[in-house]
């Protein structure tokens, strides 16, 4: 299993677009990817789950990928996150 | 056959099958199920049927409406894949040996009230999201249409009780030929889409929706108000012929494009078309707008989960503004509330919305919705003409307010570095009473006045335009309004300012002499009606309907009016 640490720097936190963005990327790999935050963790290929907990700005996550592609996997979510400039 | 008489909402003639819009019924039974695998497969079909529906749905609004506007889709689509949905109905249907209907109606139902009850307004509007989707599940477990104007591909016209905002946005004009409604007047909101799209409507029929059914035949009269349905052969011929003339028309009309709109007296006056999106420019350059005279900017906050960001907003105005080069710009400011809501502001109900907490008053309350918009207007502002104008102001302090508002923005954005343009031309639409009589004072102040006949209307006779009951009183002849907006264009001109006009009355046949008349500057109107307008202001003398100014105003009856009116312009 892999994991990281990021924190939430867009103004309006993980809003819908993208958590869209999240859940899409998440779902291109087999791995088991899930996110936790105020110590809920949720599948991140779950778009209902990653929405529901409502991360604000300045939040911290963690990220964790288990399953045969869990490098990858991790690695693209967290391009993601930088592309999408959601946090760092 | 039979004819059903109603409220001609958008020129031209469509002959067609009918396709009924509605929320089928989708009441189920809980039921047990012998073998649950095969209830789960069934479960699945349903579900990728509707994967591909809105696949198709999404790919359509993003040619159609654009990126940001297909997103809606791609969340939606996202809901349907999404595990945490999925795997606790197909567990229901395992575990509990339940059909797919009550499996996914209490499941789904679950993650509604999760969301409807958590403390963040955005994620309590996901639960509609959810219900929407899960709506069209539902209808493919029941073997029902669940209706999508977005998927048509044949030639219909659409046959509804009324048509929402979302529902006119997904309308693909290539097949949809026109719609007729139970509801709505000539200023309804599906009527002035049906204009924007040019397609022909007939509305506020009472009973379209009680006498058609999917499939019959039926003819859409956008001239003069009728649908017919189960058309004779002679009648489909007859109506045929109708379009023909209608068509032809069509073509003489925009022969006078590129014309000026001068009277046979050689007056100009200006011709200029209500907008309510970026998409909407192609009509008025398509037409001969000589500008644009009203863009309702409500559409950018309308059908959202959210308030339209500052740059969202910029761009449309940006587009607007370069699209029109340097023709005028008639911007008017966010006007919501009324008949027109917004869900995620969460303004409580009222007993009198039209009367209400709207426009402007909702604007100087909530002043950062109202910056932000000031803001994205004054950064376009140097992309071409605009021209920006409160809706709904009663005082002069409203007025006041609303313009130091704007000064300070312009101030902060130039403070920024920012550029704004150093011509914008700033003043208020006239649809309140007491602001019309006032209109002297008001002219010192303001750089024009727009007068708003709809609300102006409704105001004076104190009679609610949704109201059929009451729809006599909407007397747009009425020397009683016909004095106030004779007041209103006096006061401008005495300080040398100008009057446009950007209710429906503006594109009148009757009403145009009388206007012209009273010396009014701007008429702006559906983009379709520019051309018949300008078609009659050339054959008009604007000194001879100066000259029946007097008589007019002191008329005692509309119908003295109108018949007046008839006798010295040659109308049809």
């Amino acid at each position: 299993m892999v994991e990281q640490t990021m924190k939430i720097t867009s103004e309006d936190g993980v809003h819908a677009r993208p958590a869209t963005v999240l859940v899409q990327t998440a779902g291109a790999y087999k791995a088991e990817v899930s996110l936790e935050y105020n110590e809920k963790s949720v599948n991140l290929k779950s778009i209902m789950g990653i929405m529901s907990l409502g991360i604000p700005s300045g939040a911290d996550v963690k990220l964790k990928a288990e399953g045969s592609d869990e490098e990858e996997a991790l690695q693209a979510i967290v391009d993601t996150v930088k592309k999408e400039n959601l946090g760092e | 056959m039979s004819s059903i008489k109603g409220i001609a909402a958008s020129n031209g003639i469509a002959i067609a099958k009918a396709y009924r819009m509605e929320v089928p019924d989708l009441s189920y039974d809980k039921k047990d199920v012998d073998n649950p695998d095969k209830e789960v497969e069934r479960f699945h079909e349903a579900l990728d049927t509707s994967k591909q529906e809105l696949e198709k749905i999404k790919n359509h609004a993003l040619e159609s409406l654009g990126e940001e506007k297909a997103e809606i889709f791609s969340a939606h689509l996202l809901v349907l894949s999404d595990p945490e949905l999925i795997q606790p109905i197909t567990d229901k249907i395992k575990n509990e040996n339940v059909n797919a209907e009550s499996a996914l109606d209490e499941t789904a139902n679950m993650f509604i009230d999760m969301f409807k009850n958590m403390d963040n307004e955005y994620m309590r509007e996901r639960a509609a999201d959810i219900q929407d989707v899960t709506k069209r599940v539902m209808a493919h477990l029941l073997g029902v249409t669940f209706p999508d104007p977005a998927l048509i591909d044949e030639e219909v016209v659409i046959v509804a009780e009324d048509l929402t905002p979302s529902d006119t946005a997904q309308l693909n004009k290539d097949f949809v030929k026109g719609f007729t409604t139970d509801i709505g007047g000539r200023t309804s909101h599906s009527a002035i889409m049906a204009r924007s799209l040019e397609i022909p409507a007939v509305v506020g029929t009472k009973e379209v929706t009680d006498t058609i059914n999917k499939g019959d035949m039926v003819i859409v009269d956008g001239i003069d108000g009728e649908v017919i349905v189960h058309p004779t052969d002679e009648q489909i011929e007859t109506f045929k012929q109708k379009q023909a003339r209608f068509e032809e028309k069509k073509e003489e009309w925009a022969k006078l494009k590129d014309e000026a709109t001068v009277t046979s007296d050689n007056q100009h006056v200006e011709l200029v078309s209500n907008i309510g999106t970026p998409d909407d420019v192609a009509g008025v350059l398509n037409n001969g707008g000589e500008g644009v005279g009203l863009y309702r900017t409500e559409f950018l906050y309308m059908g959202k989960s959210q308030l339209p960001t500052e740059e969202e907003q910029f761009e449309a105005y940006k587009s607007v503004l370069s699209q029109m080069k340097d023709k005028p710009v008639v911007v008017r400011t966010l006007d919501i509330g009324g008949d027109k809501e917004l869900d995620y502001l969460d303004l409580p109900d009222e007993m009198n919305p039209f009367l209400g907490f709207r426009a402007i008053r909702l604007c100087l309350e909530r002043d950062d919705i109202f910056r932000t918009q000031l803001r994205a207007l004054l950064r376009a502002s140097v992309y071409g003409n605009l021209k920006i104008m409160f809706p709904m102001i009663a005082t002069l302090d409203e007025f006041r307010q609303a313009k130091s508002i704007l000064d300070e923005e312009k101030q902060n954005l130039q403070n920024e570095g920012t550029d704004v343009s150093d011509k914008i031309e700033v003043g208020i639409m006239v649809e309140i009473p007491a602001t019309a009589v006032m209109a002297k004072q008001f002219a010192k102040e303001v750089d024009f006045f727009s007068i708003g006949t709809n609300d102006l209307i409704q105001y004076t006779m104190a009679a609610d335009r949704m109201n059929e009951r009451v729809s006599y009183l909407y007397q747009p002849y009425n020397p009683a309004i016909l004095n106030l907006i004779n007041n209103v264009i006096e006061a401008s001109h005495a300080e040398g300012k100008w009057t446009g006009m950007c209710g429906e009355m503006a594109g009148d046949e009757i009403a145009i002499p009388i206007l012209l008349g009273l010396g009014l500057d701007e008429f702006s109107m559906s983009s379709t009606s520019i051309l018949p307008a300008r078609t009659q202001i050339l054959s008009l003398s604007k000194e001879e309907m100066a000259s029946y100014k007097d008589e007019i105003l002191s008329m005692g009856t509309s119908e003295e009016v109108v018949e007046f009116v008839k006798s010295k312009a040659a109308l049809q």
